[in-house]
């Protein structure tokens, strides 16, 4: 789709805003302005290196606008725990309400459709929504911005504790087929608050879509939360996705993303550690095969002093995958006794399999304490051979390594059903699949 | 039941292997000796089926059948066990999952179902106490931080829950206290049957005071230079490897495999 179709996309979605609260219009034609000046990134953009979103921006797309035909049965592979956990469904980029479930929240706790949320003049969505993830986010994020029909809204208030998970779920259908959807999520954590919030991207079938979501998630003093974002999106879809958290001091915010999905898929993570003593834990795994690209990029900026940050990411790539992963952290001259490490592991299971890493630190604080390191390997020849003295077959000894591999990370995720759901997925997710040139 | 005749072996250019012959009969022990460098681990690894080791010549039947056309989980599954000089450390994959698994596959090869989970579970139990292996081992990552003298023990746990025919022992004792020695050799002693043999490859005699073999071969070179009863130990325990490896043709030099 070109720069154009999006700009004259947004010309007629203006023209139809009458529902929207005032305010927002103008935030959204300085987003589409940026999106303009900038248009899609090239691999000139040294972010964007080893990433081509040309298969994006030559793609003709029309606006994602509901449709589908999604039961609360077909909803059953994609999620997590039982029937306690509150559960919103945005079916090809709408919400869903008959297929999803606000009950037994305590009291004051907000799970919305941001577009309910901004019809309502709710002041939380007024405050926070685009204050975090801004047009210097880059172009997706203006186009988001710019474009965003819905999305899900969660407000936690002060000293709350959401004992049980909330899901967002973000699924796709065969009427998703050539559109376009860049649906915004807010989540804002009031002081001393704690939640965990699961947001799952996932298809049914295989349709070719775009999909460009943005969460802000903003952390009062003392909040907890723990993101965990699902990427299992189509296998012919596009997967643009950017995740911004800002922290107050003492909050900690635990971060996961899973990204199996997605013929190309571009997700960024990002945290502020504004306020001292604040804590963050970035981690990821990525799995991917065929001619699949996975990207992730993470930015951990270290504003404020005495906060710590920890990082594991892990990368499986069979077939002719590429993987890319670009960490960030930057410690700020105020950020004295920072505590950063950060880690990236890569497991290549074939010879046409490849991986970029890059963990950079940027440090301008003299007394921090900061390690970063990135690895690329196979799978060990002496233990595959070990298994299988014992009599397991040479595909199960691989599958069982690979896992191996993989389950380090996701077992840090302290959800158990989620845990265990990802751990599942890691496990069957080569089996079967091609794994020539080993052994 | 392993009849190897003229075994030549090695690593890309490097012959380590070089005219081996040995048989080995059901209820048997046999105890393969020789100093670093002779070759031990490489027949040990070879009957084992290590992808790294190229066979040249000579064959290897176990049961009438050609051992060396056999993958390495083949050779498992009919019976064959390595206990690793150096075993593997697998993180991520729990003992307790690992034994399941291999058990099951061996039962799988023979047609039959796998076994249910508690009885597995009271079969473990049981062969733990006989290498006085603590339960929470189980719990534990494969060899993953484990001492070494945890990870022998963890070798023999594992054969003595598989129930090998042929056990092949890599020298096994290297390592162990006199304690840990003494348990793994019960955990082998326990598990003789008139059925199973077991190829004991060590380079001390003191092993062989706890499990007594029948009889006793020296490599050197590559090459069986002497085979005895169970009093060619004691000799070489008397008088080191020196005078057999000097009767020995040339090429004994060579570091560790």
């Amino acid at each position: 789709m070109t720069v154009q179709a999006f700009l004259d996309e947004f010309t007629a979605f203006a023209a139809d805003g009458g529902r929207e609260p005032a305010w927002l219009l103008p935030v959204r034609r300085a987003a589409i302005e940026r999106f303009r000046e900038l248009g899609f990134p090239t691999t000139h953009n040294e972010d964007w290196h080893f990433t081509s979103a040309a298969p994006i921006a030559e793609a003709a797309f029309v606006p994602l606008s509901g449709g589908g035909d999604v039961r609360a049965a077909d909803l059953e592979p994609f999620t997590f725990g039982d029937a306690s956990w509150t559960q919103l469904v945005f079916v090809n980029g709408r919400y869903a309400p008959d297929l999803s479930s606000v009950a037994g929240l305590p009291g004051r706790v907000r799970v919305a459709s941001l577009a309910d949320a901004l019809r309502e003049g709710v002041p939380a969505v007024r405050e926070r929504l685009t204050s975090l993830a801004s047009s210097d986010h880059g172009a997706f994020v203006a186009l988001n911005t710019a474009l965003f029909v819905d999305g899900a809204f969660v407000h936690v208030p002060a000293n709350v504790v959401v004992a049980h998970p909330i899901h967002l779920l973000f699924i796709a259908d065969a009427d998703a087929a050539a559109g376009a959807s860049h649906p915004r999520t807010l989540i804002v954590a009031d002081h001393h608050a704690q939640a965990t919030i699961v947001e799952s991207y996932v298809a049914i079938g295989d349709p070719l879509y775009f999909m460009n979501p943005v969460t802000e998630v903003v952390l009062g003093d003392g909040a907890q939360v723990t993101h965990l974002r699902v990427q299992r999106e189509s296998e012919r879809a596009f997967h643009v996705g950017t995740s911004q958290a800002h922290q107050a001091r003492d909050s900690r915010y635990s971060s996961f993303s899973f990204a199996t999905g997605a013929a190309l898929s571009r997700t960024n993570i990002y945290t502020v550690l504004a306020g001292a003593g604040g804590e963050a834990t970035l981690n990821g795994l990525y799995m991917a095969d065929g001619s699949q690209h996975v990207d992730h990029q993470t930015r951990i900026e270290h504003i404020a002093p005495n906060c710590t940050s920890h990082e594991v990411y892990k990368g499986v790539l069979d077939g002719a995958a590429h993987g890319v992963f670009n960490g960030k952290v930057y410690v700020h001259p105020e950020a004295q006794k920072t505590d950063g490490k950060q880690t990236n592991n890569n497991l290549l299971l074939s010879p046409d399999a490849h991986v970029d890493t890059k963990p950079q630190l940027e440090i301008f604080a003299d007394d921090v304490k900061c390690t970063h390191g990135a690895t690329v390997g196979q799978l060990d020849e002496i233990a595959l051979f070990y298994l299988r003295s014992r009599g397991l077959a040479a595909d199960d000894a691989k599958t069982l390594l690979t896992y191996a591999f993989a389950a380090d990370v996701v077992q840090r995720i302290d959800e158990p059903s989620v845990r265990q759901a990802l751990e599942t997925l890691a496990r069957e997710r080569f089996v079967g699949a091609a794994t020539a040139g080993v052994g | 039941m392993l009849e190897i005749t003229d075994l030549h072996a090695g690593i890309g250019d490097r012959e380590i292997l070089k005219g081996i012959s040995l048989s080995v009969s059901a209820g048997e022990v046999h105890a393969i000796m020789g100093p670093n460098g002779s070759g031990k681990s490489t027949l040990a690894q070879v009957l084992a089926g290590h992808p790294g080791y190229e066979v040249t010549s000579g064959t290897a039947t176990y049961d009438g059948e050609d051992l060396l056309a056999l993958p390495p989980e083949e050779r498992a599954q009919k019976g064959i066990f390595l206990a690793f000089q150096y075993p593997v450390e697998i993180p991520g994959v729990t003992n307790a999952y690992f034994l399941r698994a291999a058990f099951n596959e061996i039962r799988k090869s023979k047609g039959l179902e796998e076994m249910d989970p508690m009885e597995f579970r009271d079969l473990v139990e049981e062969r733990l106490r006989l290498v006085d292996m603590d339960p929470d081992m189980l719990t534990r990552a494969v060899n993953a931080g484990f001492s070494g003298g945890e990870k022998k023990r963890n070798e023999i746990l594992q054969m003595a829950v598989l129930g090998p025919r042929l056990a092949i022992l890599d020298e096994t004792d290297s390592g162990l206290d006199i304690d840990a020695l003494r348990v793994v050799a019960h955990g082998v002693n326990s598990l003789r049957r008139p059925d199973n043999a077991t190829i004991v490859v060590t380079h001390y005699q003191r092993l062989l005071n706890y499990i007594v073999p029948d009889r006793v071969h020296v490599l050197a070179g590559g090459r069986i230079v002497k085979s005895g009863g169970k009093d060619l130990a004691l000799e070489l325990e008397a008088r080191g490897y020196d005078w057999l490896v000097e009767a020995a043709p040339a090429g004994v030099a060579g570091a560790g495999v």
